[in-house]
C-alpha cells in the first residue's frame, strides 16, 4: 500500500514537470507566425506513416536501421509500460483483464523480444558513438558523445534491464503463467535458478523500483532534451511542407509589415517546431556542400540556433516584446552569422537528407529576405546583380536587344499562339553567355530536327527570376513575375520548354504562386520523349565522347525528381550508360551556383565546384555531362582550375545534336 | 542646412541608337535610367544627411515622366523631391538648363539655407559636365569639380575639404560653403533601397515646380534661352574589323599572329 502511495506521488510529480516542460515548448511554439499545414490532410498522414511510422526516412542510411529497431520497440513497449504504470498504481490489474488470452500470449511475445532488441541496439548505438565517433555527430555545439546522449542510451538499456529481469524473477518464481510466451525472461529466469524464495522477492521489488524511477526520469528528461524529437518528429513530419521546398511563400508588401525573418519571434510555428524535432544525427550536416568546403554553414547548427536562441528569448517571445538575444549576428550557439546565411547554395541535400522532415533551407533564405529586404544587407558583390536584375531583367545587365543574338544564325521565330505548341524559353545564360548559346543552338537543331513547332519571346522576355528569390530579394523577384505570368498569359503561351533547370522550377512551381500552371518540360524529359517516341532519330550513335558521367542539376533532380531522363537521354546518344559518380540522384552533390551563388564570390574554405570536379575526375571520365547551364560553367571553371584540359563538359543537348548529321560533338 | 542633388533622367545609352536621317536619338522604348554618376552625387547628399542631420533635396529638371527617377531618389530616402516641369523649360541646352536649376536651389535657399549642391562629373547623354558649374556661378558658390572624396566638413568655419580625382593625381582642395561639387563614381557605393523605403517612396508625393512658380524671364529658359543647339549627330565609320588566323581550329597559331600584328603596329613591346 505503501509502495502504490509512494509511486502514484511520484507519478503525479513527473507527470506534472513533463507537462509543464512540454506545455513551456508548446506555447513557444503557438507564438510563432501563423501558417497553414492542415491541408490535404490525407495526403499528409500517408507521408507520415511512411517516413515517421515505416521510418523510410531513417532507414536511407545504413546506421537508420538500429534506430528503426529502438523506434519499433519503444511503440511496442509503450503497451507494456501503460501496463506497467496502472499495475504501480493498482497491482491486480494486467493485460489479461482486458484482453482475450491467445492475444496477450501474443503480446507478451512481442514485449519479450522487443526489450531484448532494444537493448541490442542500445548497445550498438552507444557502441557506434565510443568506437566508430562518426563525425557527423559532432557540430560546433553538440557532441555526438556528450553526458545526455549516454544518459538517454543508459537510461533506455537500463529500462530494458529492469523489465526483463523482473520478468526473470517473477517466472523463476512461478508466478508468471504464461512463461512460455517470454521466451528471453525464461532464460533470465534460468539464470536466476538457485536463489531463495525470498531474495527473488526483494530482487523482484529492486527491478521494479529501477524500472518505475528510469522511467519516470526519462519522462521527466525527455522534453528537456533532444529527445524531445520523441514527441514532436511524428507531428512534424505530418506538417512537412508539401510543396517543393524550394518554392517558398509569396510575402505581402504592406508599409505595416516586416518582410522575411529577423529574430526568432518571426519564424512560423512549423518552422518552431522543427527546431524542436531536429535529432541532432547530423545528417544534413553531412550533406551540405558549404560545410564541406569549409564555409562557415551547418545547417544543423541553422536549426540548433533557433532553437536555442528561442529558448534564451522565451519569456520576452510570450509576452510580445523584443527578444534581447539577436538571432542574426556573430556565429555562436545562439545566433547565425550572416556569413552563413551567404553560404547556402540552395541545393536542397539538407532537405533530402533529414529523416524528420526539418526544413532548413527554406529558413535560410527567410533569414536572406529580412537582411536584403530590412536592412539591404547583403555582400557587396550582390549590388550590381540586383541592379542589373532591376534595370535590364538579366544579371549580367546586358541590354535586352542582345537577347536574341544567340539567334541570329538561324530564322528566329516568335511564340504565336495557336501557331505554335511550345514556347522555348531561352533564359538568360542560354540568350547571353556564351558557352551557354552553343547549348540553345544545338537544342533548337534536335527541335527542328524533330519538327517540333517551337517560338521565342525574343526580345520580350525577361529572367524567370530564380537567383533573386533565392538570395531573398522577394520584392524584384515578385514584380518580376508579376510582369511575366502576365505576359505569358497574354500571349496564351501554356507548353514550355527550358534548358536551364532554374528556369524549370521557377516557371513550374514558383508561378503557380501567380495562378499560373504551366506545362513545363526540361529538354532532357522532352529529348527523352521524342527519342522514345520515334520523333527524333539520330543519324549516328555519338561514341566519340569516351567515359562519360552525369552530374545531377540539383534543380532538376532533388527539387523536381528528375533523375532518369537526362540519364535515359545520353544512353540513347552514346550507346552506353553514363557512369554514376560517388554522390548521385538524391545525394547528388551541388555544383555550388545555386541561391545565387553563381554571383557572389566565395570568400572561406575551398571551392565547392572544385570538390565535385575532383569527385568527377575520380571517375576517369572523357566527358562530363550536365543539364545545366550554371553546371555547365561551374565545371568548365573547376576543370580549368585543376588543370585538366583533356575532360570536356557538354550538355546533352549537345550531345545529342552531334549525333545529328552535320554535327560534332 | 539643406544639401541639395541635381539628378537627370537619361536615356539607357547602351541601349540608344541614333536615327541616321533626321539625326535624333532614337528613343523610342528605351528605359530611361538615373544619369549614373547623379546616382553618387544623391548618395552623398545622405550620408552627410546621416552624419550631420542635413535635409536632402533632389531636384530634376525635365517632362513629366522624369518623376520616375525622383521616385527612385525617394527610395534611396531623400527627404524631399522637386520636379522642374514646364514646356516652357524644353528644348535647353546646358545654359538655360543651368538658370532653372539655379533659380529653383535660390527659391529653395529663401526657405532654409542651402549649403551644398551635388551635381553629377556629367551626363551619359549630354556628356557636357557644363551644368553643375553653371549653376554655381550662376548662385555664387564655391566650385568644386570631380570630387571622390569628402575629406571634412567644419560647419563652425564653414569651410569643406575635398579630394579632386585628376589624370593620374588626387589633389585636395578646400573651399568655403556654399559649395556645389560635382562628383565622380569613385565617390561611394550607392544604397540599396529597403523595400519600407520603396513603399514609401510610392506613397509620397513628388512636387512639380512650373515656371509660375519659378517666375524666370521665359527668355531666358527653354529652346528660347538656348544659344547653342544640336544640328548632327552621327556615329563615325568604324575601322572594319579583320580575322586574324583561325582561332577555333589553331587558337595558339591566331594568338601569335595577333601578338605579332600588335607588335608590328608598335601597341605593344616585348
Ligand atoms: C546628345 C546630346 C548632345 C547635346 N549637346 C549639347 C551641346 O553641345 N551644348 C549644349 O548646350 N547642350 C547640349 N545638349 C543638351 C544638354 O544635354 C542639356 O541641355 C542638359 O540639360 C544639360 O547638359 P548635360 O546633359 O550635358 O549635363 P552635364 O552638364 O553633363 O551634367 C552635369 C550634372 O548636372 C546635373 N544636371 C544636368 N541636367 C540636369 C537636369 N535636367 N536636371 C537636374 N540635374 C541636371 C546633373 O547632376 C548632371 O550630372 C545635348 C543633349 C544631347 C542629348
Ligand atoms: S540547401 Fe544545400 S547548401 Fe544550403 S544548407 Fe542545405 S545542404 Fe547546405
Ligand atoms: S536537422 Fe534533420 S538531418 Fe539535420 S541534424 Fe537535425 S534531424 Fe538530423
Amino acid at each position: 500500500m505503501i509502495e502504490q502511495t509512494v509511486f502514484s506521488i511520484l507519478l503525479a510529480a513527473s507527470l506534472g514537470l513533463f507537462f509543464w516542460l512540454a506545455w513551456r515548448r508548446i506555447v513557444l511554439i503557438g507564438a510563432g507566425r501563423p501558417e497553414n499545414r492542415f491541408d490535404r490532410p490525407l495526403t499528409r498522414l500517408r507521408a507520415m506513416l511512411g517516413d515517421a511510422i515505416c521510418q523510410q526516412r531513417v532507414a536511407q542510411r545504413p546506421f537508420g536501421i538500429n534506430h528503426m529497431v529502438i523506434f519499433w520497440s519503444f511503440l511496442v513497449l509503450a503497451l507494456a509500460n501503460g501496463e506497467f504504470i496502472i499495475q504501480g498504481i493498482s497491482p491486480g490489474f494486467n493485460l489479461g483483464l482486458l484482453l482475450p488470452p491467445p492475444l496477450r500470449n501474443v503480446l507478451l511475445l512481442a514485449f519479450d523480444t522487443a526489450s531484448l532488441l532494444c537493448l541490442g541496439a542500445v548497445i550498438v548505438a552507444a557502441g557506434r558513438r565510443l568506437l566508430v565517433r562518426p563525425a557527423a555527430l559532432d557540430s560546433d555545439y553538440v557532441s555526438g558523445r556528450s553526458m545526455e546522449a549516454f544518459v538517454i542510451l543508459g537510461a533506455i538499456g537500463l529500462l530494458m534491464l529492469a523489465s526483463l529481469g523482473l520478468h526473470g524473477c517473477e517466472i523463476a518464481l512461478g508466478r508468471e503463467s504464461a512463461a512460455t510466451w517470454m521466451p528471453v525472461s525464461s532464460v533470465v529466469a534460468g539464470s536466476f535458478s538457485g536463489l531463495s524464495s525470498t531474495l527473488l522477492a526483494t530482487l523482484a521489488g529492486m527491478f521494479w523500483w529501477l524500472h518505475a524511477l528510469v522511467l519516470l526520469a526519462f519522462l521527466c528528461f525527455l522534453p528537456a532534451s533532444k529527445h524531445m524529437h520523441v514527441l514532436t518528429a511524428i507531428p512534424n513530419c505530418f506538417f512537412r511542407s508539401l510543396e517543393k521546398p524550394n518554392t517558398q511563400p509569396r510575402e505581402e508588401f504592406t508599409p505595416d509589415r516586416s518582410f522575411g525573418v529577423a529574430q526568432v519571434g518571426d519564424f512560423s510555428w512549423k518552422d518552431i517546431l522543427d527546431s524542436f524535432s531536429c535529432t541532432e544525427c547530423g545528417r544534413c550536416q553531412d550533406a551540405c556542400p558549404a560545410r564541406a568546403t569549409g564555409k562557415p554553414l551547418n545547417p544543423r547548427q541553422v536549426i540548433h540556433a533557433i532553437k536555442t536562441n528561442l529558448l534564451a528569448n522565451g519569456d520576452s517571445l510570450k509576452y510580445g516584446v523584443k527578444p534581447t538575444v539577436p538571432l542574426i549576428g556573430d556565429d555562436s550557439e545562439a545566433t547565425i552569422g550572416e556569413e552563413a546565411i551567404w553560404s547556402c547554395t540552395t541545393c536542397g541535400a539538407c532537405l533530402s537528407a533529414c529523416p524528420v522532415c526539418i526544413e532548413q533551407m527554406p529558413k535560410i533564405v527567410a533569414l536572406r529576405r529580412s537582411l536584403v529586404q530590412m536592412k539591404s544587407c547583403f555582400p557587396e558583390e550582390l549590388l550590381g546583380f540586383f541592379e542589373n536584375m532591376e534595370s535590364r531583367a538579366n544579371p549580367w545587365g546586358i541590354a535586352p536587344s542582345e537577347r536574341t543574338k544567340w539567334c541570329s544564325s538561324l530564322e528566329a521565330r516568335p511564340f504565336v499562339a495557336g501557331e505554335t505548341e511550345y514556347l522555348l524559353f531561352v533564359g538568360c545564360a542560354g540568350s547571353f553567355d556564351s558557352r551557354s548559346k552553343q547549348v540553345t543552338l544545338a537544342l533548337a537543331r534536335i527541335l527542328d530536327r524533330a519538327g517540333v513547332s517551337w517560338g521565342i519571346l525574343g526580345r520580350d522576355e525577361k529572367c524567370c527570376g530564380d537567383s533573386l528569390r533565392r538570395l531573398g530579394n522577394e520584392f524584384v523577384f515578385d514584380r518580376l513575375a508579376t510582369e511575366n505570368t502576365a505576359l505569358l498569359r497574354e500571349r496564351g503561351v501554356t507548353k514550355v520548354i527550358t534548358q536551364c533547370p532554374h528556369c524549370f522550377t521557377v516557371l513550374k512551381n514558383d508561378y503557380r504562386h501567380y495562378g499560373l500552371e504551366l506545362e513545363v518540360v526540361h529538354h532532357s524529359e522532352l529529348i527523352r520523349d521524342l527519342i522514345a517516341g520515334g520523333r527524333l532519330a539520330l543519324d549516328r550513335t555519338v561514341d566519340d565522347l569516351g567515359v562519360t558521367v552525369f552530374h545531377d542539376s540539383c534543380y532538376l533532380g532533388r527539387h523536381n525528381d528528375v533523375y532518369d531522363a537526362p540519364r535515359q537521354v545520353l544512353a540513347g546518344a552514346t550507346g552506353t550508360e553514363p557512369k554514376e559518380l560517388a554522390r548521385n540522384r538524391q545525394n547528388g552533390f551541388c555544383c555550388g551556383a545555386g541561391g545565387g551563388r553563381m554571383w557572389m564570390e566565395e570568400q572561406s574554405g575551398t571551392r565547392i565546384n572544385l570538390e565535385r570536379v575532383n569527385e568527377a575526375l575520380a571517375a576517369a571520365p572523357d566527358t562530363i555531362c550536365v543539364s545545366c547551364p550554371y553546371c555547365l560553367t561551374m565545371f568548365e571553371d573547376g576543370l580549368k582550375d585543376t588543370g585538366t584540359s583533356r575532360v570536356r563538359v557538354k550538355d546533352l543537348a549537345e550531345v545529342v545534336a552531334a549525333g545529328l548529321s552535320g554535327g560534332a560533338a | 542646412m539643406l544639401v541639395v542633388s541635381c539628378i537627370k533622367q537619361v536615356p539607357d545609352t547602351t541601349q540608344v541608337q541614333i536615327d541616321p536621317v533626321t539625326n535624333t536619338l532614337v528613343r523610342d522604348g528605351i528605359p530611361f535610367i538615373v544619369n549614373p554618376y547623379d546616382t553618387h552625387a544623391l548618395e552623398e547628399s545622405l550620408r552627410l544627411r546621416d552624419r550631420y542631420r542635413f535635409r536632402t533635396v533632389a531636384l530634376s529638371m525635365g517632362p513629366p515622366n522624369a518623376e520616375a527617377t525622383l521616385r527612385r531618389a525617394l527610395c534611396q530616402g531623400v527627404d524631399e523631391a522637386i520636379l522642374l516641369s514646364d514646356r516652357a523649360f524644353g528644348g535647353a541646352d546646358t545654359l538655360a538648363t543651368s538658370t532653372v536649376l539655379a533659380a529653383a536651389i535660390r527659391r529653395l535657399h529663401q526657405q532654409e539655407e542651402v549649403g551644398i549642391v551635388f551635381c553629377g562629373k556629367q551626363t551619359i547623354d549630354g556628356d557636357t559636365a557644363q551644368v553643375g558649374p553653371g549653376i554655381a556661378v550662376r548662385l555664387g558658390f564655391s566650385q568644386l569639380t570631380l570630387v571622390d572624396r569628402i575629406e571634412h566638413v567644419d560647419l563652425m568655419r564653414r569651410r569643406i575639404r575635398v579630394r579632386r580625382k585628376l589624370e593620374g593625381r588626387y589633389e585636395i582642395v578646400e573651399a568655403s560653403l556654399p559649395a556645389m561639387i560635382t562628383v565622380v563614381r569613385e565617390l561611394n557605393r550607392p544604397r540599396y533601397p529597403t523595400v519600407h523605403q520603396r513603399l514609401a517612396a510610392a506613397a509620397a508625393t513628388v512636387q512639380v515646380w512650373s515656371n509660375e512658380v519659378l517666375g524666370l524671364d521665359p527668355s531666358t529658359i527653354g529652346l528660347k534661352g538656348s544659344p547653342t543647339w544640336v544640328s548632327r549627330i552621327f556615329s563615325p565609320e568604324r575601322e572594319k574589323g579583320e580575322m586574324i588566323g583561325n582561332g577555333l581550329a589553331d587558337p595558339a597559331g591566331a594568338a601569335r599572329m595577333l601578338l605579332e600584328r600588335l607588335v608590328a603596329k608598335d601597341l605593344l613591346t616585348v
